[in-house]
């Protein structure tokens, strides 16, 4: 039994690398990853294409073999297959059996889960609904499209009330609507305490929806924090909007106006100064807050240095 | 962990059951069934043997085309299509999901052959032709195909390509008929090494010429209640022994 402070999952040095094509070369992807994600919490964990996010995922979720390193998962090793009943996992732009309608495939998974025969038929029919898809539940996996399928996927993952979900790109393929209503069920996750570890591509919902996240790069992670250490901790900047001509200050022109973007109290201060001697008018200084994509780029430059 | 085990089983079965190829097959062999009618009326005096040997030959042909092709497919396609990835992060080992498919399968490859089945002995006793002597051939054709689509799924488990498991499993198909032969080539071939080769090839595969007693079937020859459980016994014991070896090929490979 594991206490409320320990963590939910817990990853320990974990190193992956793939053989080649015949078997030649080996390519590395992951080269040590240690993580934790605490129970409760929604943890976003970020990075470029190939920087090793679903492969960490997929060994957490028992579909890949680490060659080095430990999983623990609720406080049991990762290889038990029966911790995996409290684990809901959503792969990557999720392919299921073509078949099978959305409601056989969940009813499927619900066995898979281990759900009780007897409230299998409305657990399924509570989650058609929570991921909207009641009315569409009939229709052949070979006929849904990308956004049903990331819907039935992350029905799927939620089977069984999971203590710990694993969403591989829970956005991916839908649309503004969906992604929002994703977003919805991902919040209303962690309001009844599921702890959500999440990659994404999509950094603005990473800062809507995660407590805090980790940078994975070539197979490190390279920064982890919660979104105020990443983000109140960097340089205050500011965005100073000018009617017309800003003289010798260069900006981005929007119609008549222009838009100086400046980074520092003391280059602020210089800026303003400047501009009033040079009698442009000002419309607005903003303060701009760095977004996590800021943050983000800012370490992957720290790292290609 | 043998209700996800079931819950695989059945899905894999109600997979092969939407899959029009397998109707396709059935087709062929009810066709080539009610042609052996024809065939029979080409052929003097031995009217009764044709049907029930072209009967009989239908059966074990397309039993083990549609077990050979879904069984080379069976874990390569869950892999490829990325389908076993929201199955195996289930509380099911790798061992109950092989299983799983392969009896869920095996079930497939059971309805399909008992229809045909069915069809065949209609047939035979609408024709006035006696019945109980194909039966024994009929359940060994069945036991045959167990042991068959599990090669498959074995070089399925042990092989990242369906169409290298395919060719293993055809040779191995071929081989296992052949194998019987391989003493008499003991007996000519000199050297012991090459002759301990041979006995090394004729314990490692399935006798499935064993499985075969189509033309005790023909002639109306009984074929010994003993010899059927004891070829039952050893097609079972080739079955598990085969999954067995797929689900540990499986048990340690990573489903990128």
């Amino acid at each position: 039994m594991i206490s409320a402070a320990d963590p939910v999952l817990q990853i320990r040095g974990l190193t992956k690398a793939f053989r080649g094509h015949l078997s030649l070369g080996r390519r590395m992807v992951l080269r040590g990853v240690d993580l934790s994600v605490r129970r409760g919490e929604v943890y976003g964990f970020l990075g470029i294409n190939g920087a090793g996010k679903t492969t960490t995922l997929r060994i957490v979720a028992g579909l890949i073999f680490a060659d080095a390193g430990d999983v623990s998962l609720l406080g049991r090793p990762g290889s038990d297959p029966e911790v995996r009943r409290r684990v809901g996992f959503l792969p990557e732009s999720p392919t299921f059996h073509g078949h099978l309608t959305g409601a056989e495939f969940l009813e499927f998974q619900a066995r898979l889960a281990g759900v009780p025969a007897a409230g299998r038929r409305a657990e399924v029919e509570r989650l058609l609904a929570e991921v909207g898809m009641r009315g569409r539940e009939g229709i052949l996996i070979k006929r849904c499209s990308k956004g049903m399928l990331q819907r039935l996927g992350l029905a799927q993952a939620m089977l069984g009330a999971p203590e710990l979900l694993i969403l591989d790109e829970p956005m991916s393929g839908l649309d503004p609507a969906g992604r929002r209503d994703v977003r919805d069920i991902i919040l209303r996750l962690r309001d009844r305490g599921v702890t959500i570890l999440l990659s994404s591509h999509i950094l603005s919902d990473a800062e809507a929806l995660c407590d805090r996240v980790g940078i994975l790069h070539e197979g490190r992670l390279t920064i982890e924090g919660s979104l105020d250490d990443l983000l109140g901790g960097a340089e205050p900047a500011w965005e100073v909007a000018v009617a017309g001509d800003p003289g010798a200050e260069t900006g981005e022109r929007r119609g008549d106006r222009t838009l100086i973007r400046v980074a520092g109290q003391e280059a602020l201060e210089a800026l303003l100064g400047r501009l009033l001697a040079a009698r442009v008018r000002l419309v607005s200084v903003t303060p701009r807050r760095p977004s996590l994509e800021d943050r983000f780029m800012a370490a992957l430059r720290e790292e290609g240095r | 962990m043998i209700g996800p085990l079931l819950a695989v089983a059945q899905m894999t079965f109600r997979e092969a059951v939407r899959d029009r190829v397998l109707y396709l097959l059935f087709a062929f062999a009810l066709l080539l069934m009610a042609l052996s009618r024809v065939l029979a009326l080409l052929t003097v005096g031995s009217e009764s043997r044709i049907v029930a040997d072209t009967g009989l030959a239908a059966i074990a042909i397309f039993g083990v085309l549609t077990g050979v092709f879904l069984g080379v497919s069976l874990l390569g396609r869950e892999i490829e299509r990325r389908t076993a990835h929201t199955v195996l992060a289930r509380p099911i080992s790798r061992w109950g999901f092989v299983t799983g498919k392969y009896l869920g399968l095996l079930l497939t490859l059971v309805v399909n052959a008992a229809a045909m089945s069915a069809a065949f002995v209609g047939l035979l006793m609408w024709r006035g032709d006696p019945v109980r002597p194909v039966l024994p051939a009929l359940w060994l054709t069945l036991v045959e195909l167990a042991v068959v689509t599990a090669l498959a799924l074995f070089y399925s488990a042990v092989s990242t390509s369906a169409l290298v498991a395919l060719l293993f499993t055809l040779a191995t198909y071929v081989a296992g008929h052949l194998v019987w032969s391989l003493p008499l080539l003991v007996e000519r071939l000199t050297g012991s090494g090459a002759r301990l080769v041979v006995w090394a090839v004729y314990y490692a595969l399935p006798h499935l010429d064993r499985f075969n007693v189509r033309a005790e079937a023909v002639h109306g020859d009984a074929v010994p209640i003993a010899l059927i459980a004891w070829q039952t016994a050893y097609g079972v014991g080739w079955s598990i022994l085969l999954v067995l070896g797929a689900g540990r090929a499986f048990a340690r490979r990573d489903l990128t």
